[in-house]
Parts: C-alpha cells; structure tokens; sequence
C-alpha cells in the first residue's frame, strides 16, 4: 500500500461535483480515497498545508506540440512534460505532426512510453487522421488507439477532402474517440500570414479571412451531424464560427471546440511591428471576434482552454515575417494568463475556468482526472492566486520562447502539481 | 526661417511612420540635388569615406541603378549584393548577411527583400542607417518620394490635388507608400481596380474607391498607374492581360473622354498595352521620364540626410553650380 497524502484546508474547487469550499484532500498513487473538511489522515500521511491555496482536479491540455520525434531542437517530450508540470497541468494531449507523424502504433507507442519514461505531467499521443499528414487515406486508426492514442488529428494542416473528414467521423466511432480537425479553408487562406484585416492592409502582409475557418467549421460540423461522430474543433477564432458550433449544439451535434489563451486576450493589432512572436495560425483577429471567442468559453460554446503549445526555436521565429514559423508557446503563461486576464476580468468565474481546464477536456477525449470524485486517478493542480509574476521566457522550462506575453505581469500560478499522487512539480 | 527641420532618425523604413514635416523636408532637399545630375561633373564630396551596401534580394534594375547612380554622384563608395549567387542562395540568413556586412564596417544598407517588414527588420539589428528599397508589399518610400516629387514640380503643390492609384493595389508597395504620404501632405486618394486586387479595409486608410476606371478618371488630377504584374493571372486575380486591359486599361479614348487634363505617372517597369497604352505612355501628359530624373535626386536627398546632413545646408554641400 501507497503512502498517502493530504491536502489541507484548502478551497476545493471541483465543478464536476459542484464543490467550491475549504476541504481537505486525501489521496494515494491509486486514486483519491476523499474530499471532506477535518479529515482523519493515516500518521505516515504526506501532509500539504493549501491554506490561502485552490487546489483543482488537475489540468488537462488536448493540444499541445511536443515536436519529438524529429524536431527535438525545439521541444522534446521531456521537456514539453516539465513545462506542462511548472504550469499546472497534469495531462497534455501531443499531437501528431511531427517528423515522422504519430501515424501508426509504433509511433504512438514511442511517444507514450517516452511520457512514462520522463514521469512527470502525462502525456497522451494523439494519432493522425492521415497516412503522412498527408489527407487521403486513413491511418490505422484502431491500431492507433489500441497503442494509447487517445483522439485523431491532422492538426497543423486541415482536412480538406470533405469524404477522408466524414470516414474519419464514421470510423473512429468503433473506437470511442473525437475526431479533432484544425479548421481553415486553404483555398480561402491561401498564403496568408495573418488575419486579413485592416492590419495586414497596412503592413502588406497576406491576409487569411475569418471565412476560411467559418467554411471548414460549418462543414465539419454538417459532416458530424450527418456521420453521428464525435468532432473535436480547435483553436476556434471568429465570432462566426462562435455562433455555427453554438447553433449545432442546440441542435445535438457531438461537438467540442477549443479556444486558446491568445485569442482570448490579443487581437491583431498584436502582430504590428512585424511581431513573429504574434504569428500563429488561426491568426489573431479582430476585438469583435475576440469578443465572440470570450463569450463562447463563458456560456460553454467553447468547452475547453486548450494553448496550441507550439514551440519553435529562436533562429526560425529571427526572420522576416513571412519565412518565421507559425505558433507560440502556451504551457507555462497559460493558467496565469486566464487567471489574471479572464477570470480577473470576471469574463467567467473560477469554477468555469477549472470547468474548462480540467472537467471538460478530460469529458471531451475521454482521459482519466477532470475530477475529484473517490477513484478517480490522483491527479490535482494547487493554485496560489496571490502570487504575483513577471511572464520571463528565460525561465521557461519549455526548450522554446517564442510567445508575445512576455514582461506580462500576472496574478496567480500553478505552486503544485500532483500526478498519480506524487509531486512532479513544486514552486515556492 | 529659423526652424531646424526635423532629422529623419536612423532609418527610412516606410512613410507611415513619418511625420508631414519630414516628408517635405526630404522633397525640399531633393530640390537642390537635382542640378547634380546636370552638370559635365556629375559628383560631389558629400558622403566622401561613406561605404553604402546594395542589397538586393529581388532583381531589381531601375530602383538598383538609381540608387547606385545617387550614392556615386555624392561619392560614397558602395557595393552591390544582389541574391544570385551570393550566400543568400546558400540558406544565409538574413540575420547573418546583415551581421557579416555590419562586421566589414559599413554605414549604409539599402535593402529589398520580397517579405514584408524585412526593412524594419534588419533596421532593428543593425546600427547602420537602414533604407527600405522595396519590402514585399509593405512600403517602397523612395518610390513614392519621387512620385511626390513630381506632383510638386508638375502641379505646383500636393495639397488638395486628387490622386488615383490605379491596378494591383493588394501586393502593391507602390501604392502604400503613396497612401501614407500623399494623405500626410494633404492629398485626395482614390484607389481604382478589380476588387480582387484591393486589400480589405482600404477604405478605412482614408481613401476612396472607384471600381470603375472611367469614374476614376473623371475624378482625379493625376493617376498613377500600377504595373500588373503577369504572375498575378496565373494567380486568378484577373481572368486575363487583354480583358484587364479592355476593362481597366488608362487609354486615350478614356482620358480625352475626361473633363481635364489628367498628369500620368508610372513607377515602371511599364507593361505596354496592359495596364497603359502607349500613347498614354509617350503622350503629352505623361511625366513618367521627370519621375525616373527626380528619382536620383530624391535618393540622394535620403542618403544625405539619413547621414547626418543638415536640410539647411544642402544647398552649399554640393558645391556651387558649374559656370
């Protein structure tokens, strides 16, 4: 038998439960045994004293880069693990395009046991939709998920034939698991760099309209409404595509969406000067689809906080706008950021943000946690929401700094991180 | 007038970020270089001991020669690097060209570069001066210095004169540039083209738009007609060269059909029978020729003063005139 643990007097906040108090936590590798107040805890008991804390079932990340194998001068999934412990989160979903893609068992394998190998947060390898990445003909999806993937994506690239979208949907039904696509037109987008706005006007660069994205949700949407699969979209941007999924949820379509700490918080204006740091895809937008965006995580539109981790080295964002890389890195700004800039803001309250980081991503890919609930696995993130912080991407445990938060001052941040009961992550 | 006009900083990236003042002041500058250039002696000691770098990572002839000829007639010794066949090709960065040049002691770098903001970009990592040839479809703020210029010289003032930039305005940095200046000294801009080729919100940079060409010429003073490049068909952006032409084309039908004289400028290189006709081109209105002249002068005004030269004293810098 385990040694166990109790978290003390903290403010439990579990929305699967309905709980939002101070209570005590007792648990074991094995699971949580109980939440009460003035709980008895055995001698040997390792004790955490969360007075002034907020201790959450832990957070969970269904997207996030980890860029291993094959590009592993900007991430590995050691590291990509330990920045996700430092921020709080105790499970990310990796996904696959990496080189060579997470699309066949071995490679799903390969990046599972590397997260067991590294034991910290844990780490759920996402399968291609695709053979390569490359959009025609399904990768072994069965096969995939009998390895550990818990979902399938083609993320990074859309999936523009309309039929591989609807046989994902329909396949991926014998396994239980959501199709997640990135949604974006690329006849629409074309070479874009950002958001086609007055913006990109200005600075001449390419522009990539809101209707690229709106087009592929619709879509996405129409082909889970027909197939009866589960769909997964991400990094939702515009306020069009805020209203299509709330209209298809109305209506009973299975889906979930995403939305991420930068569209929540930046617009476009952002990417002035020529920032590559503020070039990610979908690209910032207007403050009206931010608007849009914020509203949706709060009436529950948008069921998951998710950050597109998407670290690239110093050298590749060094460049002119056009050649530098899409994305930014999200693990450890992301709960600090929401914390001071959405919850602070009071666009939704504390139980809606650990309802959206912990509940709902672990609901919408069927993973462990999410929960506090006796069994469930000892997964819990401890908040210090005092604490006040400069963003310094030289602190980074993340192997990349490429994100445009940094000299951010914020309020709150992850003090605790407890993985199946034991410590992985722990700042003073 | 005792007011010292403002200082240019270290850099011309762009005319978005000038004040109207500085942009008269290098228009004002310009006035005094262009007798240089007509003299038997086409030289002065004006950026003696100054090493300028060319560099070019788009082929460019007329806006590189023009350059080259400005930098030589106020003695600067210069180089040219243009992409073919330098480190460029060879996966160099843009970081490192830059780093390697400013290592060999340089004072100047004109740059194009096919992405946009790559003059800002390297003006931010370097302490040399910084001039932006051409940066994707950004800004190009000689160029539309020079066309200023002309104006000036062909109607007297910018102020109140109505101005229609004609063509590919989406990957135009021609046009922005023009835009931003021409609206700072007081002009009336329109943009005219298909609506393929206007980029979204152009309207809300204070302009306005003519879809029509016929409308466009009834309007203006001056239109400055853009250069349609052929990539752009093979892109879909126009069905065809011979239907742009029917349809967008600057003839002399159109423009006798106009209530004045309209002042035609081109920034070049011109597609004949495309965008413009050539009797537009030779025609009596056109100052395309005063453009490429007022050009020299208006680079070499940049250089001058972006080196520390006092706009005052031009005049005596360059020495008294030939007798």
């Amino acid at each position: 038998m385990s040694r166990s643990m109790i978290i003390k007097g903290g403010r439990v906040v579990d929305p699967g439960q309905g709980i939002d108090g101070t209570y005590d936590v007792l648990l074991d590798e094995t699971g949580i045994i109980e939440v009460a107040g003035g709980i008895d805890a055995p001698e040997d008991a390792v004790e955490i004293d969360a007075s002034g804390l907020i201790v959450t079932p832990g957070l969970i990340d269904v997207h996030v880069h980890l860029r291993e194998p094959g590009e592993e001068h900007k991430e590995t999934i050691e590291t990509g693990a330990h920045a996700a412990a430092a921020g709080g989160f105790t499970a990310i979903c990796a996904m696959p395009n990496t080189d060579p893609p997470i699309d066949d068992p071995a490679t799903v394998g390969f990046v599972k046991a590397q997260g067991e190998r590294v034991g910290a947060t844990r780490v759920y390898p996402v399968g291609a939709i695709s053979v390569g990445l490359e959009g025609t003909q399904l990768a072994e999806v069965g096969e995939m998920v009998q390895a550990g993937a818990v979902a399938i994506t083609d993320d990074g690239h859309p999936v523009m034939d309309s039929g591989l979208m609807r046989m994902a949907l329909e396949y991926s039904q014998a396994f239980g698991i959501p199709v997640a696509d990135h949604p974006e037109d690329l006849g629409l987008s074309g070479e874009g760099v950002m958001n086609e706005s007055l913006v990109s006007t200005r600075l001449g660069l390419r522009g990539k309209p809101n209707a690229s994205e709106d087009i592929h949700i619709v879509r996405d949407l129409l082909l889970a409404e027909f197939t009866g699969g589960r769909l997964h979209l991400q990094h939702i941007s515009t306020t069009y595509g805020v209203e299509a999924i709330r209209q298809a949820k109305a209506r009973g379509v299975r889906v979930t969406a995403e939305a991420t700490p930068h569209h929540l918080l930046l617009t476009d204006e952002a990417v002035d000067g020529f920032r590559t740091d503020a070039k990610m895809n979908p690209p910032l937008r207007s403050a009206k689809d931010r608007a849009a965006v914020q509203e949706g995580l709060a009436d529950g539109t948008l069921d998951t906080i998710a950050t597109d981790h998407a670290p690239h080295h110093y050298d590749e964002k060094e460049q002119a706008f056009d050649d530098a890389p899409f994305g930014i890195v999200g693990l450890e700004t992301s709960l600090g950021l929401i914390l001071t800039h959405v919850v602070g803001k009071g666009i939704i309250d504390l139980p809606t943000m650990v309802d959206r980081m912990s509940r709902a991503p672990a609901e919408a890919f069927g993973l462990p946690g999410g929960s506090l609930t006796p069994g469930s696995v000892a997964d819990v993130t401890i908040i210090d929401p005092a604490v006040e912080w400069t963003i310094d991407r030289e602190l980074f445990c993340s192997k990349s700094r490429n994100q445009p938060f940094d000299a951010w001052e914020l309020r709150g941040r992850a003090r605790c991180t407890i993985v199946g009961g034991r410590i992985v992550f722990e700042r003073n | 007038m005792t007011r010292t006009a403002p200082s240019l900083g270290k850099d011309l990236v762009g005319l978005e970020r000038l004040e109207p003042d500085q942009i008269s002041t290098i228009l004002d500058t310009a006035e005094p270089f262009k007798e240089i250039s007509e003299r038997r002696i086409k030289k002065v000691p004006v950026l003696r001991g100054k090493t300028i770098v060319n560099l070019f990572f788009e082929p460019s002839t007329r806006t590189r020669v023009s350059f080259e000829f400005a930098e030589k007639r106020l003695s600067a010794d210069t180089v040219n690097i243009s992409s073919s066949g330098s480190s460029v090709v060879k996966g160099e960065t843009l970081v490192d060209t830059a780093r390697n040049l400013e290592a060999m002691k340089i004072d100047m770098v004109v740059m194009r570069h096919g992405s946009s903001g790559a003059a800002s970009f390297l003006a931010d990592r370097i302490p040399s001066s910084v001039v932006n040839a051409g940066d994707g479809g950004h800004e190009h703020p000689t160029q539309a210095l020079l066309d200023m210029l002309t104006i000036r010289d062909t109607l007297g003032r910018i102020s109140g004169i109505k101005v229609c930039l004609v063509g590919d305005i989406l990957h135009s940095r021609v046009a922005r540039s023009n835009i931003f200046g021409l609206l700072k000294l007081g002009a009336e801009v329109a943009v005219c083209g298909p609506r393929t080729l206007l980029p979204r919100g152009v309207e809300e940079l204070g302009v306005s738009v003519f879809g029509r060409i016929e409308d466009a010429i009834e309007w203006a003073d001056v239109l400055n007609v853009l250069r349609l490049q052929f990539e752009r068909m093979k892109a879909g952006y126009v069905p065809s060269l011979r239907e742009y032409n029917r349809v967008w084309g600057v003839s002399s039908a159109r423009l006798d059909a106009a209530p004045k004289d309209l002042v035609i400028l081109h920034p070049g290189p011109m597609n004949r029978g495309v965008e413009i006709d050539s009797d537009v081109a030779d025609g009596p209105h056109s100052v395309i020729l005063n453009q490429v002249t007022n050009g020299v002068a208006i680079r070499m005004a940049v250089l001058y003063l972006l080196a520390g030269g006092v706009p005052e004293a031009a005049e005596a810098a360059k020495g008294g005139g030939e007798s």
